[in-house]
């Protein structure tokens, strides 16, 4: 199956407002999501307290990544975690593999991880004959259809109960139902038999301990204890910024983190996963082995406006909330994180030259401002990268990219022109005259070939809206005539 | 008092009338309004498009011009436009006495509801408007500014009007600058929805405290041949 990339960013937005039942789908969710969100908010009092505790944790530990990393470090290892580093995807997938091997791994089962998809690990295993089982409904539901996640939280939300049953019949050849008990249960008496011959279980990890070297994952659905404890060998993907000092400072993330995801209160189950087991009549897996890896996060941590980028909790939230997401959903992004944050975090993670339409996909409403649990200013982070695109002067490769030599040069013309009065003065003057060709009963309507040719901006605005033309009379105008001279009539009053 | 209006370059060339609105509603108030012939446009364009050094020169400029002015306020009839000022400091990270100009100017300016109910403390501007209207509230006056309740407050002391609440009041008109013609269909997408809640209102005008966000939703009402009007708070509060 060919995934959409966010090169044709457009064209996918486009195909994306044609389909009518992913709107409908995208409808229902993002506002469903956005609700439960709001109430679980309202439901503490000290929300607003909470968002900024949790992010001046995350200044804190960000600020001192070195110290809390080296310390995390150190305790996952003294209760027998074994440690690994990743520079990026490609390291982190050889790791996998090779650990995989060592244990003569057929089939691997995994949790939900959007760390895992970013480096796409399941073609690094199946590439080495590897079977890879997602275990979350809802990315079983993906790889059976063989796509990609549509939202960081959830990962199918694109999808009718109707498609899903559909797919269900086709590819496991269950009797036609739309009954959602049966459905569930089918893929849940499928995955038990997988997590029992499963020789490795790939997991996510939400929240790292430094004190105590703990991982901590988050889910609803019990398979993510399962793929952390039944296999032989547990393998966590981590990137180095899911690092909190303290387990006190979990108390504050497990209340942000659940509300603004799915609404609720607690996720159903909270792993900690702290070392291995110590004894062999213990439970738990033999080996437990953390890849820490940075695949561009330590340059996002490198520049003081992009290493809030790294406090983001992938909560979903600014997803549900983003009116563009809610339009055209999370594959038109072509990425693998979509919505606010995925156009801030995908450009730094990826080859900047391939995902540079990103950091535009927003009208800069700053919704997703207002619901980040971790305060993250997310419209601030566009409009940085917005200007690395243009001028440069960041920390990012921007040497490859394809700029827009009509867009700059339009802006430098139109600075002079707005620094300069009488420019203004003329330019507006001369729109007045090129616009009466036009205007028509008062407003620029459809317009005809050649205008369309001559004035692209103005064909996209007018093929769906008509546009209010310039004033006959400016307000400058106005006020060199009687507007300015009431001013000394009402002081002689 | 002396307020210098900062009448925004959209307002200016495009939609007079709420200019010369603000200019009646601000005297009425008491205020002697000052207008600099020298004020263009605040460079949010290149701002939000990602054009900084364009926007630097045009936030100089608009720094020079209104230090200029002896009066003790800015005002202006744009909740976005206003917002752009306040962030001008963040133009000049290594210019410690641009910033400092900056921040001077940013707090002088004041958009205009906030101006009247939270500066001069007024709420009734002795407006008459006969109909049902509702609000919407722009992105930058409501998240930037954290204007909400100042309009509600003015339109509710406007005699004959009745105010309803759209149920999407506070979502994005779908304008967002440059975004509304590099990714025309997602705006007009956006813009739908919110179309679709004031079908639904039944009300004869929308009210917006921004020209760009009147511009887009007038724009598709025109198109769809509605005949729900448009409407500046600032033309809803001069009316009598």
């Amino acid at each position: 199956m060919n995934h959409l990339t966010s090169e044709t960013f457009h064209e996918n937005a486009r195909a994306a407002l044609a389909d009518v039942q992913l709107r409908g789908a995208l409808r229902n969710a993002t506002s469903l999501f956005g609700e439960r969100r709001l109430s679980a908010a309202r439901s503490l009092k000290n929300w607003e307290e909470l968002r900024s505790q949790a992010r001046s944790i995350k200044d804190k530990v960000l600020l001192n990544l070195n110290v809390y990393i080296e310390e995390f470090v150190r305790q996952a290892e003294t209760r027998g975690a074994r440690i690994h580093w990743a520079r990026d995807g490609r390291e982190a997938n050889e790791i996998v593999c090779r650990l995989a091997k060592e244990r003569n791994a057929r089939v691997v089962v995994k949790s939900k991880s959007m760390t895992t998809e970013e480096i796409h690990l399941n073609d690094s295993l199946q590439d080495e004959g590897i079977q890879v089982i997602e275990t979350d409904l809802g990315e079983y539901i993906i790889q059976l259809a063989g796509e990609v996640p549509s939202h960081i939280i959830v990962p199918a939300i694109h999808k009718t109960k109707k498609q899903i049953a559909e797919l269900f019949t086709s590819e496991l050849g269950i009797e036609p139902t739309d009954d959602v008990a049966k459905l569930t249960s089918t893929a849940r008496t499928i995955l038990r038999d997988k997590f029992a011959v499963a020789d490795v279980g790939v997991s996510g990890v939400n929240f790292g301990i430094a004190e105590t070297g703990t991982i901590c994952i988050l889910e609803n659905e019990g398979n993510i204890r399962l793929t952390t404890s039944l296999p032989a060998m547990h393998i966590a993907v981590m990137g180095i910024e899911k690092v909190l000092p303290r387990f006190g400072d979990l108390d504050v993330f497990l209340k942000l983190l659940p509300r603004s995801g799915t609404g609720q209160r607690l996720t159903t189950y909270q792993s900690l996963i702290t070392g291995t087991k110590r004894r062999p009549s213990d439970e738990g897996p033999e080996e437990l082995h953390i890849i820490l890896l940075d695949n561009g996060r330590s340059r996002m941590l490198a520049h003081p406006v992009t290493r809030q980028s790294l406090a983001c909790i992938r909560c979903g939230a600014c997803l549900n909330a983003c009116p563009v997401y809610q339009q055209i959903g999370g594959h038109a992004y072509g990425s693998v994180y979509p919505g606010p944050i995925g156009a801030v975090i995908t450009p730094q993670l990826v080859v900047f030259e391939k995902t540079s339409q990103l950091p535009y996909a927003s009208s800069l409403c700053g919704a997703c401002r207002e619901v980040c649990p971790v305060k993250i200013d997310i419209p601030q982070l566009l409009l940085h990268l917005r200007t690395e695109i243009s001028q440069g002067g960041g920390r990012l490769d921007v040497s490859k990219l394809k700029r827009s030599r009509f867009e700059s040069t339009a802006f430098t013309l139109w600075a002079t022109i707005m620094s300069s009065p009488s420019l203004y003065n003329a330019s507006t003057k001369l729109g007045r005259l090129v616009q009466r060709f036009i205007v028509n009963k008062g407003q620029i309507r459809q317009l005809s070939k050649i205008s369309a040719w001559l004035f692209p901006a103005l064909k996209a605005w007018t093929n769906g809206r008509d546009l209010r033309p310039l004033d006959p009379t400016s307000f400058r105008s106005h006020w060199r005539g009687e507007l300015s001279r009431n001013v000394d009539e009402s002081k002689r009053n | 008092m002396r307020v210098a209006l900062f009448v925004t370059c959209l307002v200016d060339q495009v939609w007079s009338a709420i200019g010369v609105s603000t200019v009646q509603v601000l005297r009425r108030v008491g205020c002697d309004v000052q207008f600099d012939e020298r004020q263009t446009c605040c460079g949010q364009p290149a701002f939000n498009t990602g054009y900084r050094n364009e926007a630097r020169k045009l936030a100089q400029n608009f720094i020079r011009i209104f230090e200029d002015s002896d009066a003790e306020f800015i005002v202006s009839p744009s909740g976005s436009c206003t917002a752009m000022v306040h962030h001008f400091t963040e133009l000049f990270p290594e210019e410690p006495d641009w910033r400092r100009r900056a921040h001077q100017i940013a707090e002088r300016t004041h958009e205009l509801s906030s101006f009247l109910v939270r500066v001069l403390n007024v709420d009734d501007v002795g407006a008459r408007w006969t109909g049902r209207l509702t609000w919407h509230d722009a992105c930058h006056g409501l998240r930037d500014l954290n204007v909400k309740t100042e309009p509600r407050r003015l339109i509710s002391k406007v005699r004959g009007a009745e105010l309803v609440e759209l149920k999407n009041a506070e979502a994005c008109c779908g304008f967002g600058g440059t975004f509304s013609v590099k990714y025309p269909e997602i705006s007009v997408a956006i813009l739908d929805q919110k179309i679709e809640a004031i079908e639904q209102s039944k009300v004869q005008a929308v009210v917006a405290s921004d020209a760009s966000c009147l511009m887009q939703i007038g724009g598709r009402l025109s198109r769809k041949g509605s005949s729900v009007r448009v409407l500046h708070l600032a033309e809803l509060l001069a009316a009598q």
